[in-house]
């Protein structure tokens, strides 16, 4: 996003961009022709954007999750969707708009697609409360999962929370329970269900939703069981220590590839998702169409064979005196 | 009941657990000043006001189990060290000093043993292990009770104490609250009774999975039990929570237990809930 440098490693970027829009407006004033040199900076460009988002810190890894000119929930499904038709409420106390679901095609199948959503702006925000969800909208995704069951259709969730609300309200009416429930419930649908962790994935609130067959990870997506902010104030004692609990949390998508937990990393398009939400759109698509297509070969109780066994291998510890444990999960 | 081991209520109770000669204990609640073997006698609940203690796993056993019928399985599972965590300490550090300070390998004791002649796969939390925090090890003790259930055709019991995930094993300790679900969906195909018990405190991942999936959900009075802890959710409302918040009985009242039992009727009410689901 050009003129809009929020991260020190985008500074260099929006320099290049200033030197560009300055170049074109001389030369539109002036008639002169200066497509080399531009072809030139566009190149620098480009170089440099892949540099900048090649090596990022985890820390600066968790800012562009949460970038806020990041393609959320419905930006995707507008475009590596068609024909959606939204639903809501749970049937039992009120609609949550901070996850949103409904029918959609996908390459033209018809799935059940359900998201976390973060608002835009600040009246946005306050409806869909920051995208973190309230028991309601657990509940409404579980009722979306089992009508998607019932006419034998596959699940995709994407997953952008930073976390489930952390209320009074929530609390009453069960979050626990209702996070609990959906893990418990995904793991016994009959139908394919993958997930994709778009932005930012924190701790039971993301997972509520994410219980699935396979887990796709958005190259500069992060996955964790609490934010960094979180981990510094509690092991660290400050809030300031955040970039040290990114580190140690092991949070980024490289990371959760090579532990094991996510199945696949979506490459984004150069300078983030945020860059070009088509583009990002277009590589989930891409994953998403032939992750299904690959589930399509297993018929329901194989596909729970797998599911359960992929789950119950999760973790790392150590048996007996000498003998060594399980790994993690392929 | 010799080997029980005498907790006080204040938060470090390692520093005077043992002191030769202590033969009182103030209770947290009320301040009345109790003889230490007429509380144990009375199961760490309150002599003068029903407060219940913390109490730790192998006491809950002897609560709940016949005498002599409770064998402990998987007891040499140990916690790796995944991530290479360290903040101020080693993770494998912390977890040592974990293991001297309860004399267990980790945050679950698991066995199996027979209640009023039923028999159960029982898992019992620590909440003196690193605040009974979920690490793999945890998830998969609580699993392979849940699988032994299951494969035995017996109840799972399960006494809940924690104050969430551990935060050392990153997203492996997350994945432990679908990994513990999971298998809790087999056994609900089954048709396997599942009892759960929540205990002071039981808080995050813990309740967000295995805690809050039981066919029946049993809460200790006054026990803490929710999602987010009570200071994370003041600090995001920036208001004061309503007294008794997130106690058990708040949660009897909004529907999300069954039952708050008292310590002293647990085993009874236990025994009669089996009898009526098994044979």
């Amino acid at each position: 996003m050009a003129g809009s440098s929020r991260f020190e490693f985008e500074r260099d970027i929006a320099e290049i961009q200033n030197q560009i829009d300055r170049l074109r407006t001389v030369a539109d004033e002036g008639g002169l022709d200066v497509s080399e040199q531009l072809a030139e900076l566009r190149g620098k460009l480009d170089a440099l954007k892949e540099d900048a988002y090649r090596d990022l810190t985890p820390i600066e890894q968790v800012q562009v999750a949460r970038h806020p000119q990041r393609p959320y929930s419905l930006d995707y499904i507008e475009r590596a969707f068609t024909d959606f038709v939204e639903l809501h409420g749970d049937r039992l106390y009120r609609d949550d708009e901070a996850i949103v679901g409904g029918w959609a095609r996908l390459d033209g199948r018809p799935v059940m697609v359900i998201g976390q959503q973060k608002g835009r702006d600040m009246k946005e925000n306050l409806r869909r409360n920051f995208g973190m969800p309230h028991p309601e909208g657990y509940r409404k995704a579980l009722r979306l999962m089992r009508m998607a069951e019932k006419f034998g259709r596959p699940v995709v969730t994407l997953i952008d929370t930073p976390g489930a609300y952390p209320g009074i309200g929530s609390e009453e009416r069960g979050i626990a329970e209702a996070i609990a429930t959906n893990l418990r419930e995904m793991s016994r649908l009959r139908v394919p269900v993958v997930s994709v962790v778009i932005g930012e994935g924190m701790s039971g609130g993301a997972l509520g939703i994410g219980l699935t067959d396979r887990i796709l990870m958005l190259e500069h997506a992060i996955y964790s069981v609490i934010s960094p902010e979180g981990c510094a104030a509690i092991l660290w004692r400050s809030a300031e220590h955040k970039d040290k609990a990114a580190t140690a949390l092991r949070l980024t998508s490289r990371d959760l590839l090579q532990l094991g937990v996510a199945d696949e990393v979506v490459p984004e398009p150069a300078g983030g998702a945020h860059a070009d939400w088509d583009a990002a759109a277009a590589a989930v698509r891409e994953a998403l169409v032939r992750t299904l297509t690959e589930l399509d070969a297993l018929d329901a109780d194989e596909l729970r064979r797998r599911r359960w066994a992929k789950y119950e291998a999760m973790g790392t510890w150590i048996e007996g005196p000498t003998e060594s444990g399980a790994a993690t999960a392929s | 009941m010799a080997w029980f081991r005498k907790e006080k209520k204040p938060l470090k109770p390692e520093d005077r657990r043992d002191l030769p000669g202590d033969v009182f204990e103030k209770c947290g609640a009320c301040g009345e000043i109790l003889y230490r073997e007429k509380l144990a006698e009375n199961l760490h609940v309150c002599l003068s006001c029903g407060h219940h203690f913390r109490i730790a796993a192998p006491d809950y056993v002897g609560i709940l189990c016949d005498d002599g019928s409770f064998e402990e399985y998987d007891a040499d599972l140990e916690s790796g060290d995944p991530l290479g965590f360290a903040d101020s300490k080693p993770y494998p550090e912390r977890i040592q000093a974990a293991v001297k300070k309860t004399g267990r390998k980790e945050a679950v004791l698991a066995g199996m043993g027979t209640i009023d002649g039923v028999e159960v796969s029982l898992a019992v939390m620590d909440f003196r292990f690193v605040g009974g925090s979920m690490g793999s090890v945890v998830g998969e003790k609580i699993a392979r009770a849940a699988r032994r259930a299951e494969e035995r055709n017996v109840p799972l019991i399960v006494v809940s104490a924690s104050g969430g995930a551990r935060m050392q094993e990153g997203i492996f300790s997350l994945m432990q609250m679908s990994k513990t679900s999971a298998v809790l969906g087999r056994l609900h195909e089954a048709g396997i009774p599942y009892i759960s018990i929540l205990t002071d405190p039981t808080t995050g991942g813990v309740t967000a999975s295995f805690a809050m999936l039981g066919d029946v959900n049993l809460a200790e009075p006054g026990a803490l039990i929710g999602f987010a802890g009570p200071r994370v959710i003041e600090e995001t409302i920036r208001q004061e929570l309503p007294e008794g918040f997130q106690r058990a009985e708040f949660l009897l009242e909004h529907g999300m237990v069954d039952r708050v039992v008292d310590r002293r009727e647990l085993r009874a009410t236990v025994a009669g809930l089996l009898h009526h689901m098994v044979d």
